[in-house]
């Protein structure tokens, strides 16, 4: 796993329910250039099994998946 | 005076107006209470109504009804497009400059297309979301007799999430009816990985998508469409020809909404239960615009209408709201041309997929006749 520092872009999809924080996710991605680094905030817990699918059917480099007590911060680097 | 303004003549704004004039009918009638609602549009559009067209079985005009047929007399009624809401004076503004002062004020303004997102959206592909979409759609249908027929749920939140897997099990049967199934290969599209938002539609779907020989791609986000070429192209990196496109369209919200600070993105952030706007106060809202984690779906806006009826009310006669809106969502799907299953849920809950049959078929079509009565707040 990439040490993460200070991501790019942030997106909080706290609180919304399968399949918000994917297609949150995938709606920004489309917009951003190779190598921005990505944070999804998302409570959740099917995004940490959708979101690292789609990354590799789509070719983003999942860095990090960090649990918090009650949410995830995944981290995304754009290819 | 006690002044209630609901915004949007849909499924929500008329059912809320109408259980209003029920249940503040003392109030109404002494004039201590004015509810008035406010819409755009002439008439009251039923949208389930529009997947049936392009086979033939309904027309646009079914859709549609005088919005002052259905709305109760002691409703005050006013054609009009509001413009701007300011939540700090309760006040609305109209695209005629005039203004309006409320007390409690509901949005009920529902979601709009946006096909213009995706571009080669509106050139290339048919949707049935919408009267000339729903027309265009049967025209062309009705001239399809061979090649590559592609559902694609484009955007992710819209208008009544079974329609996709209904219309696609619909044409199946509807191709096999006239003996062109043979020639034609239908492929169905959704974003995420599997073939739809809840798991339970979605394993119902993916079987009956194997036992009818219908293809289907999951994690496909459509990207854009080149529509001489007849070809899409996804954001994973993937391409789909087509002959016919039949796609579901990107949803919006409302620019009222984020102007007013209501959300940022278009959609009311509101309290899941109370349907009570987070960023204001004495504002609700209800059916496709408010932001709760169930579907955009007729039956959510009608129980939402219950809800707010009675929250309502309690206010306006001084006493403490206590009515919560659950999640509750009912929904027929269509399994065919003639047997459809029926599903019945509420927040968090995942729900069980009925085997489909005839009756619930017919039910189906009884209730899409009685909605009617459903407008008039009687059922």
């Amino acid at each position: 796993m990439t040490e993460i520092t200070e991501p790019d872009v942030t997106i909080d999809s706290k609180d919304a329910t399968c399949p918000g924080p994917l297609m949150d996710l995938i709606g920004k991605v489309k917009t951003l250039d190779q190598g921005t680094v990505v944070e999804l905030q998302t409570t959740e817990r099917n995004s940490t099994t959708d979101v690292p699918e789609w990354l590799e059917k789509a070719g983003h480099d999942l860095l990090e998946i960090e649990e918090h007590d009650d949410h995830w911060n995944i981290y995304i680097e754009v290819n | 005076m006690h002044r209630i303004a609901i915004v949007g003549g849909g499924t929500g704004g008329t059912v809320l107006a109408n259980r209003l004039a029920n249940e503040l009918q003392p109030e109404l009638e002494s004039g201590e209470v004015e509810v008035r609602l406010i819409t755009a549009d002439r008439d009251h559009v039923y949208k389930p109504t529009f997947l049936y067209v392009p086979f033939g079985k309904k027309t646009v005009d079914d859709a549609r009804r005088p919005i002052e047929d259905l709305v109760d007399r002691r409703v005050s009624l006013t054609i009009g497009e509001v413009t701007g809401v300011d939540t700090d004076t309760k006040k609305l503004t109209f695209a005629d400059s005039s203004i309006l002062a409320y007390d409690q004020l509901v949005l009920a303004t529902g979601a709009s297309l946006d096909p213009e997102a995706v571009p080669g959206l509106a050139e290339g592909g048919h949707h049935f979301y919408g009267p000339e979409g729903a027309e265009a759609l049967r025209d062309d249908l009705a001239e399809f007799t061979e090649g590559h027929l592609v559902l694609s749920v484009v955007g992710v939140p819209h208008m009544c999430p079974a329609a996709p897997v209904e219309f696609t099990l619909m044409v199946d049967d509807w191709l096999r009816e006239r003996g062109r199934r043979e020639d034609v290969d239908i492929t169905y599209t959704y974003p995420i990985n599997r073939a739809h938002g809840l798991q339970s539609i979605a394993d119902w779907a993916t079987d009956l998508f194997e036992e009818r020989d219908i293809d289907f791609e999951t994690f496909f986000n459509v990207d854009e469409i080149d529509p001489d070429a007849e070809v899409i192209q996804t954001v994973e990196g993937s391409e789909m020809d087509y002959d016919l496109l039949v796609a579901i369209p990107p949803h919006a919200g409302s620019d009222l909404v984020t102007d007013a600070g209501l959300g940022e993105d278009g959609w009311v952030d509101v309290d899941k239960h109370t349907l009570e706007a987070t960023n204001a106060e004495d504002v609700y809202a209800i059916g496709d615009i408010a932001d709760v984690p169930t579907s955009k779906a007729g039956s959510v806006a009608h129980y939402e209408a219950g809800v707010v009826a009675d929250r309502l009310a309690s206010r306006a006669r001084g006493t403490v709201p206590t009515a919560t809106y659950d999640g509750k969502t009912v929904c027929f799907l269509e399994a065919g041309m003639d047997e459809a299953t029926f599903i019945e849920f509420s927040y968090g809950e995942e729900p069980f997929v009925r085997e489909p049959s005839k009756p619930l078929h017919w039910a189906k079509l009884g209730y899409n006749e009685s909605y009617w009565l459903t407008a008039r707040g009687l059922l």
